[in-house]
């Protein structure tokens, strides 16, 4: 697809990703034997990757076109508990459990056009907006469930979302779907190639011709949108809505997406980088809870991880300059 | 202001202060340097000279210390020196000032001045006695009226580079290297560039000048150096004995004359493709009005400043027009950049970098950033018919290297502009805004870009473009447009005016 350096620096850095894959699996396998290696604990790896997935899934795109949204977690919170006050759940009973999915996804969506627009017309830094979705969304989500925890006891939705397909969770699919058409939508549409302009030089873009305030309304539509999404796979796992669901998700959403190797300052996004980073994240975790290692220490590792990563992208992007010269 | 007394008769027995011998840089699958000359006396103004891609900035690295070279030696006093890093340099006596000034505009003048090497005793910085010297080195530069105390970023680009020289001087630099100082300077401020100059190599500096202005390095310089693609080609020309033609032959390998193409004149019922009426923008420029036909090229000649760029920015939606209409075929343009793209109408920015491109992107996602959506099915791209188009116009314009893989941040300036230009001739434009469309751009490169331009008129474009230099405006456009201090002063064909008479209606406004 690119020239030669421009190929070799992804493939690389997609290399370095999986190795780290490798040697978590490795590590897991050694220090716990069968129980890493189990289809019982792979499924719950999975299982638990994939909200954050779905949601990093979004993330992608709003910093490859060099925004951040911090308010997805919280978003995400109201969404499930929107999604299961009593109210929501008798519609559901009489028309279906997309009454639920619906709701979900809607209160997501506004919650990210909401964002957008504040960032894209009100000029608001996109760090503020959203640091103001957040605190505000939580804040609604509590009013609405009086800090209660609301159980879902629609059956059918139950049945659908925690069935299993040819062997994996159906949450597991929904990342799947998701990624895949993530990887679609950014590296073969119009949509895509307008994230990256954005991202790379918004003056550029501007100046050719792309609507960049209609699109970055768009692209935090997109991550609430996601958020959403996430919210209905926290229901259905958990069972429950809760004001307290996803609470500090983007921090592991934004990690996720920038060891992934999409640049903080926007221009490169990579979905197959965002799964890896997930993965990388999640199989951490399990395997520090594998072996009874205390959450604390598991933070500390994060942190490690998260400078490292960094650290190797600029060295990367420092190489890549140096032979472009 | 040509004060003929060159210092070379006298220097010619002295000995040369900076030499550098068989300079090799190579970078990873590239040989930027390939063998470079360089002999540089105490008290001359040493002129370096090249193409974009010759090999100047690497060779101004290496002095800098920000590169290492691969071979070859640099002497200083004829004893050998290594300059690891730019720290070093300063050490040495060897002061850099680079094209985009390398100053901190939060901090004051003072703290720029002494920034790396702070006046402190422990680690307390003092203050008085910064703001003292830094009074004293600005009274050298003949800019007393520059307060230590003032913050950096409140100055204009020649105060900030007034800066940056009393940095060197700060350093008691021997060697100053300045890369295009007078690229970011109007006209008065490059004569006062000019004379600092003088003073510096007066009390025995040497300065080693980098320009693309022959004009400016016959007024300034004492000796030349020409550089081609990596290799020196001539050392130490005197400036007075070389006539210029043989320079551009030298940087070019050919021939190369500053001709502007033949101006096949514009039919008299060429129908108006661009009309704009009584547009301004705010206090920025008043009172606008123009129409261009279909085959013109019309020139707007201005300083930095008058308002040249605003007025093509306000034409094309990028800023809001206060008052007036711009019209594109007859038809009343409303709304922003993305209107004025879809109706036919491309800018080729100022700012090629900033503006214009996406550095990290290929070239061929750069020539197609106004049109990929045309060639997509749906939402889906086509890369492939892309890539074609793109494709077509890299060799159409000879733009290199002819890949269209490779990233625009790789190519050089002159290609960089080639590439903006492709880009609206694979959108398909009605109506052309050039913004300094040959700024930074070597000599050979230009005259590519004159028939370019004027190919795309012929082509039945209408084509407005704004320079600088007034020689260009005069050459390349069919009509010139005066703009001073916001008002076009003069509307009238190219050939009804000349040169002086444009300087002194450009000058006649700036004065305040």
């Amino acid at each position: 697809m690119r020239g030669r350096s421009a190929l070799s620096g992804p493939a690389l850095r997609m290399g370095g990703l999986v190795l780290a894959l490798v040697l978590l699996c490795v590590v897991g396998i050694v220090t716990t034997g069968g129980r890493f290696a189990s289809v019982g604990n792979i499924t719950t790896l999975l299982a638990l990757a994939a909200t954050t997935g779905v949601v990093s899934i979004g993330m992608t795109f709003v910093i490859t076109a060099g925004g951040i949204d911090l308010s997805v977690g919280s978003v995400l919170g109201l969404a499930t508990v929107w999604a299961s006050t009593l109210s929501t759940q008798y519609l559901a009973e009489d028309y279906g459990w997309w009454v639920i999915v619906l709701t979900a996804l809607a209160v997501g969506l506004a919650a990210g056009l909401v964002n957008g627009a504040l960032v894209a017309y009100g000029k608001v830094p996109a760090f503020m907006a959203t640091l103001a979705m957040l605190a505000a969304a939580r804040g609604l989500a509590e009013l609405i469930a009086g800090r209660q925890t609301q159980l879902v006891e629609v059956d059918p939705f139950l049945d659908t979302f925690r069935a299993d397909v040819l062997g994996l969770p159906m949450i597991v699919w929904i990342f799947v779907v998701v990624a895949v058409a993530g990887w679609f939508l950014l590296n073969r549409t119009t949509f895509g190639r307008r994230t990256v302009a954005v991202g790379g030089n918004p003056e550029a873009a501007r100046l050719a011709g792309i609507k960049i305030k209609r699109h970055t309304l768009y692209l935090y539509g997109l991550a609430g949108l996601t958020a959403g999404i996430g919210a209905v796979m926290a229901l259905a796992r958990t069972t429950a809505g809760s004001s307290t669901n996803g609470t500090l998700l983007e921090l592991d959403v934004i990690a996720a997406v920038v060891v992934g190797g999409t640049l903080l300052a926007g221009g490169r996004g990579t979905i197959t980088g965002t799964v890896l980073g997930v993965l990388i994240f999640s199989t951490l975790t399990n395997v520090f809870i594998l072996n009874n290692i205390d959450s604390s220490v598991q933070a500390i590792t994060k942190g490690v991880i998260i400078v490292g990563a960094v650290l190797l992208q600029q060295w990367f992007a420092a190489r890549e300059k140096a032979t472009s010269t | 202001m040509v004060d003929v007394d060159p210092h070379g008769a006298e220097q010619q027995v002295k000995q040369p202060l900076l030499r550098m011998r068989g300079i090799v840089k190579e970078f990873p699958g590239a040989r930027a340097l390939d063998g470079v000359d360089l002999e540089v006396r105490p008290g001359e103004v040493h002129c370096l000279l090249g193409q974009n891609g010759a090999g100047k900035s690497t060779l101004i690295k290496i002095l800098a210390g920000a590169h290492q070279p691969t071979a070859g030696e640099v002497l200083l006093d004829e004893k050998q020196v290594t300059i690891p890093d730019p720290v070093a340099a300063l050490r040495l006596g060897i002061a850099t000032i680079y094209q985009e000034l390398d100053v901190v505009d939060g901090l004051t003048v003072a703290e720029n001045i002494y920034l790396g090497h702070e006046l402190a005793r422990g680690g307390v910085t003092r203050r008085s006695e910064a703001a003292r010297n830094t009074r004293a080195i600005l009274k050298r530069l003949g800019h007393s009226e520059i307060s230590p105390h003032r913050e950096v970023g409140s100055l204009p680009a020649a105060g900030k580079q007034i800066v940056s020289l009393a940095r060197a001087l700060s350093r008691d630099a021997r060697v100053v290297v300045m890369d295009e100082p007078s690229a970011v300077l109007d006209s008065e401020e490059v004569e006062n560039l000019h004379r600092i100059v003088r003073e510096l190599t007066a009390d025995g500096v040497a300065v080693v000048y980098i320009s693309h202005r022959l004009e400016e390095i016959r007024q300034l310089g004492d000796r030349i150096t020409v550089i081609k693609d990596g290799r020196t080609v001539a050392t130490s020309l005197a400036v007075a004995d070389t006539p210029t033609d043989d320079l551009i032959k030298l940087m070019t390998g050919r021939a190369v004359e500053y001709a502007f193409p033949e101006r096949p004149g514009v039919a008299e019922d060429a129908a108006p493709v661009l009309e704009v009426e009584g547009l301004a923008l705010g206090d920025v420029f008043k009172d606008v009005s123009l129409t261009v036909r279909a085959g013109e090229i019309v020139g707007l000649a201005g300083l930095v400043g008058s308002g040249r760029s605003e007025i093509l920015e306000t034409i094309y939606g990028a800023r809001r027009a206060t008052s007036g209409t711009v019209r594109l075929g007859g038809k009343r343009l409303r709304g922003g950049v993305d209107a004025a793209v879809a109706a036919g109408m491309g800018l080729c920015p100022e700012e090629r970098k900033s503006q214009g491109l996406l550095l990290d992107e290929p070239v061929y996602r750069n020539i197609t950033l106004s049109s990929f959506a045309r060639f997509a099915h749906g939402s889906w791209l086509d890369e492939k018919a892309e890539r074609a188009a793109a494709q077509e116009q890299v060799e159409a314009l000879e733009l290199r290297p002819a890949s269209v893989d490779r990233n625009a941040r790789t190519l050089s300036g002159g290609n960089q502009q080639k590439a903006l230009l492709a880009r609206w001739l694979v959108h398909g434009c009605r109506v052309l805004l050039l913004d300094e469309p040959t700024r930074g751009v070597d000599v050979g490169a230009r005259s590519e870009i004159y028939s370019l331009i004027r190919r795309l008129a012929d082509d039945g474009a209408a084509v407005i473009v704004v320079s600088s230099e007034i020689p260009e405006v005069l050459g390349l456009a069919d009509r010139v447009l005066v703009i001073s201090d916001g008002r076009a002063v003069h509307d009238s064909p190219a050939d009804d005016i000349d040169e002086h008479a444009v300087l002194d209606m450009v000058m006649e406004g700036s004065v305040p």
